[in-house]
């Protein structure tokens, strides 16, 4: 008897329309908290009253400790860039063309979505388990009764160093893959280095660069707040603040992957 | 004086406070007792302005944090001091940061001013020597007098205490005792002490007031409460496994 009421529960359509809102329900109140805090933080910038100390100490945390992975992803991302480039472009004896294809696409696409992947799962994941492990032991609450404002303590420095280590991240992140692209196609491919660095800068121009650290600067911006949201709104102890962490790395992959492809389209018809 | 005027607080469903009135005199100690999660802690957080209630209001000498800008109402939250649960001291900066915060946060003080102002809110909590740790090498009792030293920091007028006495051993927790009296006497600040320890109310409380399902359902002076002829608060306060409280909760537990 029992399975048989467990089986209609599983096939409830009225049950299925319940967690179906209720999934709505929370990705639009997601939607609007990330929103507001978003606001919070923008009108606070304005308000001039910015801690640098913290700030500067943040951008160590998101930029400087980020560096060897950075470096990691976008030297190997570099490499393959060029070993599958070169393998297809050998088909049509286009060969010459492998730096032009990695500048370009280190430049445009696969620097700053790439940067800003490893540094949400590095930052995002931090930056949400810190401030959901303040909010479960009260410390949100105590920085409120001493007359602080959570959002000016805690989401401004991060949302600043975020910008713009993100925006530094990239470049860098950019250089090190056509380096890395350099070593195969030189040592690997048998191009000459003066080929290489000279087909690869002529390719590029200067949109593709713009376009690639204006999108960088945006994902700072969803990292960091998303992060911070995620952390502010953990509940529950241990295991709300594993969650809060999962939430913040997830979404915030999401976003960045979303606000990319509305990026590309808008870059595309400018 | 605190003036708290039917408070009601909603959490989803779940309707925590009820319609709360409560006064609270000047220089009064009142200890609000109840069993775990019927809001205490929530109502004292109304009183801090960290929640705003649903409905009802609270005036803190006339007038109400919650009609207040927010930096009418950080200005004014200055005026009080809350020790928490945990002692929700902040791991990342020493005790000195977390004791003299506001301080360092809203005042143009000197370091060197700060630091003997907050090395005497230290001694007056029996604490010396300890400045320069980090929160975490603090046992609990030590964490909760460096969350009291941080909480009298600014000299507040109304000192809330939510759980003082709960985790510690119980020397540690007459220790916290003392110092809620000592504070009293002191600072002659208005005390709210939330806690479920009747050991610790009856030293500490001019007035006791207990909150049931939501709502003040009993409130006298300690030998009053003693001899309070409710059956409930009876059953709460000799802590006895059967009695209303109890049997309400089985029949609802039945029901579901």
């Amino acid at each position: 008897m029992t399975d048989w009421n467990d089986l209609r529960r599983t096939v409830s359509v009225r049950v299925w329309l319940q967690k179906f809102g209720a999934g709505c329900l929370d990705i639009f109140q997601g939607a609007g908290g990330i929103a507001l805090l978003f606001r919070d933080t923008c009108v606070l910038l304005a308000s001039k009253r910015i801690r640098w100390r913290a700030t500067l100490d943040q951008m160590n945390k998101i930029g400087v400790q980020s560096l060897p992975l950075v470096f990691l992803t976008a030297f190997f991302t570099g490499m393959v860039l060029a070993l599958q480039s070169a393998y297809q472009l050998r088909l049509f004896s286009a060969q010459q063309f492998t730096s032009d294809l990695i500048s370009v696409s280190l430049c445009r696409e696969l620097g700053p979505v790439l940067t800003a992947m490893v540094v949400a799962g590095r930052v995002g994941a931090s930056i949400a388990a810190e401030l959901g492990t303040m909010k479960v032991t009260e410390q949100i609450d105590a920085l409120s009764t001493l007359a602080t404002n959570p959002v000016r303590y805690l989401v401004v420095p991060r949302f600043i160093a975020a910008l713009f280590m993100l925006f530094i991240l990239t470049i860098y992140a950019d250089c090190i893959g056509m380096f890395g692209g350099y070593l195969i196609a030189v040592f690997k491919l048998g191009m000459s280095s003066h080929e290489y660095i000279m087909r690869g800068f002529k390719a590029l121009v200067v949109k593709d660069v713009v376009t690639g650290l204006i999108k960088a600067f945006f994902f700072g911006g969803i990292i960091s707040v998303v992060g911070c949201y995620f952390g502010f709104t953990a509940r529950g102890g241990a295991e709300g603040v594993g969650r809060a962490t999962t939430l913040a790395v997830v979404v915030s992959l999401i976003m960045v992957i979303a606000s990319d492809a509305l990026f590309s389209a808008i870059f595309y018809f400018i | 004086m605190i003036q708290i005027q039917g408070i009601h607080k909603w959490f989803g469903t779940h309707h925590v406070l009820k319609g709360v009135d409560l006064t609270i005199k000047e220089g009064e100690t009142i200890v609000i007792i109840g069993r775990s999660g019927c809001g205490k802690s929530v109502l004292l957080k109304h009183i801090m302005a960290i929640l705003e209630p649903d409905e009802g209001d609270i005036r803190i000498d006339g007038s109400s944090m919650f009609s207040m800008k927010s930096e009418e109402q950080d200005q004014f939250r200055l005026k009080l001091g809350m020790l928490f649960q945990g002692a929700a001291l902040f791991d990342s900066l020493t005790v000195r940061e977390n004791v003299g915060f506001s301080l360092l946060e809203h005042t143009k003080l000197s370091e060197e001013t700060i630091s003997q102002k907050v090395l005497e809110k230290l001694r007056m909590v029996g604490l010396e020597g300890v400045e320069n740790l980090m929160p975490a090498s603090l046992s609990g009792g030590m964490k909760k007098r460096v969350g009291l030293a941080r909480a009298i920091c600014n000299e507040p007028e109304i000192i809330l205490y939510d759980e003082p006495t709960t985790g510690l051993d119980p020397i540690n927790a007459d220790v916290i005792n003392e110092l809620i009296l000592s504070m009293q006497k002191q600072l002659e600040v208005i005390s709210i002490v939330v806690t479920h320890d009747m050991t610790s109310a009856y030293k500490v409380a001019d007035r006791i007031a207990m909150l049931y399902e939501g709502r003040i359902i009993g409130i006298g002076t300690p030998d009053e409460i003693k001899n309070s002829p409710d059956p409930i608060i009876q059953q709460f306060i000799t802590g006895s496994a059967r009695g209303p409280i109890t049997d309400k909760q089985q029949k609802e537990t039945e029901s579901l």
